[in-house]
């Protein structure tokens, strides 16, 4: 939308805004220190709305929850813009000069009004006017967002309709006001900035530009290919399709992660040849021809990661890894070697300043520096100047030769998820994460907390009552794809209709089994937020057979693996 | 965050600054010293190369003035200052080390470290040796309380002690969960963790001061054990503790095993490896195996604290080498 990928604020102004609409994001458990910053917020008396389906341990923060229909963020959106257009509150002044497409915005939101979001959505009319209202009257306002945007079938299109709001509102490219997507893993942001994306090199610099080709072509003494590559649902398609079948995988889980397991395993066995370099014999490296064990990035290496406001941090080696592991550098650049590349066995340090003096937004950020600010937020053009903490300021530049390109509205339909709600499977199972476990739990699980249940099947008292089942009894989650058994857990945080389950713990409940492997076809990301279900209850003696089976086949899968 | 030599971009934007503050000169010492108004005469102390013992005061936290061991001289003054807390004020008048000072903060020093076991407590053998203190005086410690005798004392039910021993808080410690051990044996009711765990910084909740008087305690809701209790496991509170109280269960392990040894320790920090916010994590590290993690108190991230995962969460690493 604006070019390059990454959050447009940071955390000390979220600390000092007016207005913060949390969406799709329960950051108090799964961006535990970010929430820290954003209850300074407001303590210091901004407002906190929280969008999700669940009343999460964030939503108890807000001043209001507005707990919506899973899947129906843009028609909650639409609504939200159509009442700030309604209502005369939008800012035309930064609409005229800063933006494209309002007409066609305004013709797309038109149908949505309070009474009919309401009706899709599940939120009362009078909360979405508050909404509206509140953000786009704030002096400064903030939307953050997580996988509870992301992790749908039309995810990018669930950004575009967050992203319209700051539009009209002006609430972007200014101190305090702006967009910030809380990244999920360490190095998220920093991979993308690199060019760990199919379509970009270091610094966001688009492949197909022939200038960005020639400059790195020369740095590298090699042609770059003129086209884009895949991304990672892409990659599994081509699999499918025998075009792909060399994989070199490093630090992923797929065989675990990924939405639909059986089928992703199915597709690993496929290959011809499967590299896996990680710091775990993943269920993904049983599966593989070579595995190379690496030393863990975060702790035994020296290094960059960039957060989700954009802050370029030093990464320290602090410990030796164990016998037989080695620094990701190091194995690559053997590999090179072997292959007839001698690379000289660069430092981190050495390869930081060739990505400095490729890519001009990280170009003044020296190690010294890193090191003496705590970090640095790109863009960093200079060597002895910061740029604003915030991105998009040209946008409001009187001069249009300075404001530039103007950023385009686009206008999004509503869809509602793939895997539909019936009468065989009534129930929308939607998961994430909790405050102590991490995705599939590879290296959460090697620590003893105290908070942890194992996997659990949450569910809402009213639906409890209405199913006959109680907390702890064991019970079979069917989806369209495969059934599993888990414990009941009663929630209040979860409406009639609404049923929950994280994926921390796949070697004794592989959630993945039932989610649906719908994808964003410009984010390649999965609707893991969306899945149909039943629940069925079980005789004692059922549920210990079902049990027996379930580890069973745990067990027959990491054996197919090996 | 400090930029030193680095300057924003001017882009016409507004970005916020706070206002100028004027320099305000007083003297410590006898030395005429210059700091910014609104600041305390601690750092005006500090800039000035004076050494002032503090035990409450947490340099992430809003000074609360209980332990009274940072207390100065000002001239004109009828009681003592807390340097930790009271702003410098245009043609103050700081004596750090009178006599009056000194005794002051010898008696705190001896009342505390009579009732409390200051074993861990950074300095403070060296801060009992130089002002000359001698909490044996108050005669000799009294018995340990059995465990979880002290948590049932109720405000107002004080008994008369016998006089013929120093009351003391000594108490087994309270190991109740694999990641961190409470030894309130060693609690000096600084508050600092209650500020860290309540509205400072993490907002849980999980802790606040139970009793009144000499049988004020830190205590979770009910007296719960942890498990059972509101507490998430961040570890703020330990990162704030002034006298290892509070303490990781792989140092609490090590210290009772007599394998504790921060001269064959490092500390590095980098970032820890679970969510995208960018926590910095200071690992402690002996004989290649991480003993500990804080975090670094100026960091504009993360200001000292981290969640369950950064503070705890670091065991796989370490699981491979076993495996």
């Amino acid at each position: 939308m604006f070019g390059a990928g990454g959050g447009t604020s940071s955390y000390q102004e979220i600390e000092e805004t007016d207005v913060i609409v949390m969406w799709g994001s329960n950051a108090r458990e799964t961006h535990p220190i970010f929430f820290h910053h954003l209850l300074k917020g407001v303590r210091n008396g901004a407002r906190l709305f929280v969008v999700d389906p669940r009343r999460t341990s964030s939503a108890k923060w807000a001043d209001r929850w507005l707990g919506l229909n899973v899947g129906t963020d843009i028609a909650l959106a639409n609504a939200v813009a159509r009442e700030i257009i309604h209502a005369g509150l939008y800012n035309e002044t930064f609409v005229r000069r800063a933006t494209t497409g309002f007409e066609e915005l305004k013709a797309a939101v038109e149908p949505w009004t309070l009474e009919v979001a309401a009706q899709e959505t599940g939120v009362p009319a009078d909360s979405i006017r508050e909404l509206a209202h509140a953000y786009a009257r704030a002096d400064r306002a903030q939307i953050c967002w997580t996988l509870g945007i992301t992790e749908h079938h039309n995810a990018t299109d669930n950004v575009r309709a967050l992203i319209n709001l700051s539009l009209l509102t002006g609430h972007v490219g200014r101190y305090g006001s702006g967009l910030n997507p809380l990244r999920g893993q360490n190095n998220v942001q920093g991979g993308g900035d690199m060019g760990a994306i199919p379509n970009r090199l270091a610094g966001f610099q688009d492949i197909l530009d022939p200038e960005v080709r020639q400059k790195f072509g020369s740095a590298w003494g090699v042609e770059i290919q003129p086209r884009y590559g895949k991304h990672l649902t892409q990659m599994l398609e081509a699999m499918d399709e025998g075009t792909l079948t060399s994989v070199y995988c490093i630090g992923e889980n797929p065989a675990q992660s990924e939405a639909d397991a059986g089928h992703t395993i199915k597709r690993l066995k496929g290959l011809d040849h499967l590299v896996v370099q990680d710091i775990f014999l993943t269920r993904t490296a049983e599966l593989a021809d070579v595995v190379l064990p690496a030393a863990a990035a975060w702790c035994e290496s020296d290094g960059t990661v960039t957060n989700s406001e954009r802050r370029v941090q030093r990464v320290r080696k602090a410990l030796d890894p164990p016998p037989g592991a080695r620094d990701d550098i190091d194995i690559i650049c053997e590999i090179a070697r072997r292959m007839g590349h001698d690379w000289n066995h660069p430092s981190a340090e050495d390869i930081w300043n060739e990505v400095r003096s490729l890519s001009p937004m990280h170009y003044g950020m020296t190690y010294e520096r890193l090191e003496r600010l705590h970090g640095i937020q790109w863009p960093c053009f200079s060597l002895d100047e910061l740029e604003p903490t915030y991105l998009h300021h040209r946008l409001w530049e009187a001069d249009p030769d300075k404001r530039g390109e103007p950023a385009p509205f686009k206008a999004v339909e509503h869809a509602l998820p793939v895997d539909v709600l019936d009468d065989d499977f009534p129930l929308r199972m939607t998961t994430g994460r909790r405050l102590d476990s991490y995705n599939t739990g590879v290296q959460s699980s090697g620590y003893d907390s105290p908070l942890r249940r194992g996997e659990t099947l949450d569910l809402g008292p009213e639906d409890a009552e209405q199913l006959g089942v109680t907390e702890g009894e064991l019970v079979r989650i069917v989806s369209r794809r495969g059934s599993i058994i888990a414990p009941v857990r009663l929630d209040t945080a979860l409406r009639r209709g609404l049923v929950f389950m994280t994926f921390h713990f796949p070697d004794e409940i592989d959630v993945n089994a039932l989610t649906i492997e719908a994808t964003d076809p410009i984010a390649g990301t999965s609707e893991y937020k969306a899945t149909a279900v039943r629940v069925e209850r079980l005789s004692r003696a059922e549920a210990e057979k079902g049990l027996i089976a379930q580890r069973k086949q745990a067990q027959d899968r990491a054996a197919l693996a090996r | 965050m400090t930029i030193q030599d680095d300057t924003v971009r001017r882009t016409g934007m507004s970005v916020p600054l706070a206002p100028p503050r004027r320099l305000v000169e007083l003297s410590i010492d006898g030395e005429t010293i210059a700091v910014p108004e609104g600041e305390t005469i601690l750092t005006a102390c500090e800039t000035a190369g004076k050494d002032i013992p503090t035990l409450c005061y947490g340099d992430t936290l809003t000074p609360k003035n209980a332990c009274r061991v940072c207390v100065v001289e000002l001239e004109g003054a009828r009681v003592l200052a807390p340097a930790c807390s009271r702003k410098v004020e245009a043609g103050m008048v700081v004596k750090t080390d009178s006599e009056r000072a000194r005794h002051s903060r010898k008696l705190v020093l001896e009342l505390l470290a009579s009732s409390v076991d200051l074993s861990t407590t950074p300095r403070a053998a060296e801060w009992l040796e130089s002002y000359g203190a001698e909490p044996e005086r108050f005669g000799p410690a009294a018995a340990p309380a059995a465990i979880g005798e002290r948590d049932k004392l109720h405000a107002g039910a004080h008994e008369l002690p016998s006089g013929e021993a120093a009351a003391t808080v000594h108490q087994p410690p309270k190991v109740d969960n694999e990641l961190y051990v409470r030894d309130y044996a060693k609690c000096i009711l600084c508050y600092k963790c209650v500020d860290a765990c309540g509205e400072q910084w993490q907002n849980t909740f999980a802790i606040g001061v139970a009793g009144r008087g000499f049988d004020a305690r830190i205590s979770t809701e009910h007296n719960n054990p942890l498990p059972d209790s509101a507490c998430v496991y961040c570890g703020n509170c330990i990162e704030v503790c002034p006298t290892g109280a509070l303490s990781f269960k792989s140092e609490f392990d090590r210290r009772a095993e007599g394998s504790w040894d921060e001269s064959r320790q490092t500390q590095t920090t980098t970032i820890c490896t679970y969510c995208g916010v960018g926590c910095n994590v200071t690992l402690h590290v002996q004989d290649n195996e991480i003993v500990k993690v804080t975090s670094p108190h100026e960091n504009p991230v993360t200001h000292g604290n981290l969640c369950i995962k950064g503070r705890f969460g670091f065991q796989h690493v370490q699981n491979r080498r076993r495996d």
